[in-house]
């Protein structure tokens, strides 16, 4: 009589934990290239196979995921600006933050290139040519991982675009795909992540004209959101996903991640 | 650049193919747009005849409002809605954002007015028609809503209709409440956003000429339902 009690126990313990697992899902606070390049398309079916968790990806620019995720509005954040991240987690809303990948900024323009910057390494010297020459260029103009950067060469090179807010300098305030489509409408110069413009289908005659340079490198992070200060955060399942992305299995997918043979995102979560 | 004619037939072929993941989001865009609407009618259409008959201070004030209500732009609305049903909002603790019921709440919001202003003005055109005669049938204020209601019905599909257009196009509150998630809260408005900042217009008009198509088959089906229940009335 025990035994069969206890069996019978067993089975509904098995199966409630089996549900369980079949039912969880995570919401991602994201930022847009990850999504927009397809990279989740290829990473979640993976996981999802392994662990059975559904991964829902909310992507908005860095800016307003990190806002989302301290409203609570999701589990984990996946976004590219290391300084606020870093806040973000001294703030307590996030447990630990971890570098997952990399790929780099490049400046992409029109095939007339009219401030003669094809070819050059240095980022800072392009945009004061660029300035120079008042040739025109769009900017994310919102609060991305992207435009911060941009900002951040900006005052490298010691020009004040928004002194030409409107003129040359156009701030479209719209995602990385948006601007790319206003840019090339108009004949400017963007400042974009290079998995985007590999993945991008609107290129029309633009190349990209400046890269390789140390400054514009992009560092991607991973930050589970922290369940003392957002209760509702499913902490095991959202813990799960990152591990994942930081193990082996997860680098060596990201790394696995190619269009047209051109690898996107370069992993470099530290070593255990 | 990628001609109207690239669009159509990539659209054609898209439908054709079948395809899972479109069905699955053409079909949430008419299960959430539809409730809205649904819930709008149920709301707006007794507001809107109300209003139309009853005679008080401040009228004229109202009707401004609900009209001026019309253009709530959706951004607005999602915003809105976003505050109220975020985990640090008030309504949090029901864990609804990023759900197909947080984007039906935000197009209920958005479409509502719409339904409550329309109405008013096609049930005040007919109670100046009916109102002598809803007098001398002493006929209470309640009665006289239904009357108006069942008599301006087919009117009343159409102002339906306008509604369902707004929801069903609308691209500002969905993405902002429902976070344009693949397989859970995408629709055809956020995936023709998404495939346009990836560039590829070609698809991303081609979903907009098979929203088109939506559109075009619901406003056929209740074209129909009206005329077959006017042929019915006059056997």
């Amino acid at each position: 009589m025990f035994h069969k009690t206890l069996s019978a126990t067993a089975i509904a313990v098995t199966l409630a934990g089996a549900a369980l697992a079949q039912d969880q899902s995570i919401i991602v606070q994201s930022t847009t290239s990850t999504a927009n390049s397809g990279l989740y398309d290829y990473l979640l079916p993976l996981f999802q196979k392994e662990s059975g968790i559904q991964v829902n990806v909310v992507a908005v620019g860095t800016g307003q995921a990190i806002a989302n995720a301290r409203n609570c509005d999701g589990d984990l954040l996946l976004v590219h600006a290391k300084p606020d991240e870093e806040a973000f987690v001294a703030d307590g809303f996030g447990t630990e933050r971890t570098d997952l990948m990399y790929n780099d900024f490049v400046i992409v323009g029109p095939a007339g290139d009219p401030a003669g910057i094809k070819g050059m390494q240095d980022v800072q010297g392009a945009l004061t040519k660029i300035a120079d020459g008042k040739a025109m260029f769009a900017s994310r103009g919102d609060d991305s991982g992207t435009y911060k950067k941009e900002m951040q060469l900006w005052e490298e090179a010691s020009v004040d675009p928004k002194a030409a807010s409107g003129t040359w300098y156009r701030e479209t305030g719209s995602g990385m795909g948006a601007t790319l489509n206003a840019g090339i409408g108009m004949g400017a110069y963007v400042l974009t992540d290079r998995a985007t413009w590999i993945s991008f289908e609107n290129k029309q005659d633009y190349a990209i004209d400046v890269e390789g340079d140390t400054d514009m490198f992009n560092q991607y992070g991973v930050i589970p959101i922290n369940p003392e200060k957002c209760p509702s955060v499913k902490v095991e399942a959202a813990q799960t996903f990152a591990d994942w992305l930081l193990s082996d299995a997860g680098q060596t997918a990201i790394a696995d991640y190619k269009i047209d043979g051109q690898q996107l995102f370069f992993p470099n979560a530290p070593k255990e | 650049m990628h001609s109207i004619g690239d669009a159509f037939g990539l659209a054609l072929s898209l439908v054709l193919s079948g395809d899972r993941d479109l069905l699955q989001i053409v079909l949430l865009s008419l299960r959430v747009s539809l409730t809205a609407t649904a819930v709008a009618c149920l709301l707006g259409l007794p507001v809107g005849a109300l209003v139309a008959i009853a005679r008080f201070r401040g009228r004229s004030v109202v009707l401004i409002v609900m009209n001026a209500l019309m253009g709530l732009p959706p951004v607005v609305v999602g915003l809105l809605v976003y505050l109220q049903l975020s985990r640090a909002g008030p309504l949090g603790f029901l864990g609804l954002l990023y759900t197909p019921t947080a984007m039906i709440v935000a197009q209920t919001l958005l479409i509502t007015p719409i339904v409550a202003a329309l109405s008013r003005q096609v049930l005040e055109d007919l109670h100046t028609e009916y109102a002598e005669q809803f007098r001398s049938l002493c006929l209470s204020r309640v009665q006289a809503v239904q009357a108006l209601l069942w008599d301006g019905r087919y009117a009343l599909l159409t102002v339906g209709l306008a509604g369902f257009g707004r929801a069903v196009a609308e691209v500002g509150a969905v993405i902002i409440v429902g976070g344009n998630i693949d397989h859970l809260t995408r629709v055809m408005t956020t995936a023709i956003a998404l495939e346009t900042s990836k560039g590829d217009l070609a698809l991303a008009l081609a979903l907009g000429l098979i929203l088109l198509f939506i559109a075009l088959g619901v406003n056929a089906a209740v074209q129909s339902v009206r005329l077959t229940a006017a042929r019915h009335a006059h056997v």
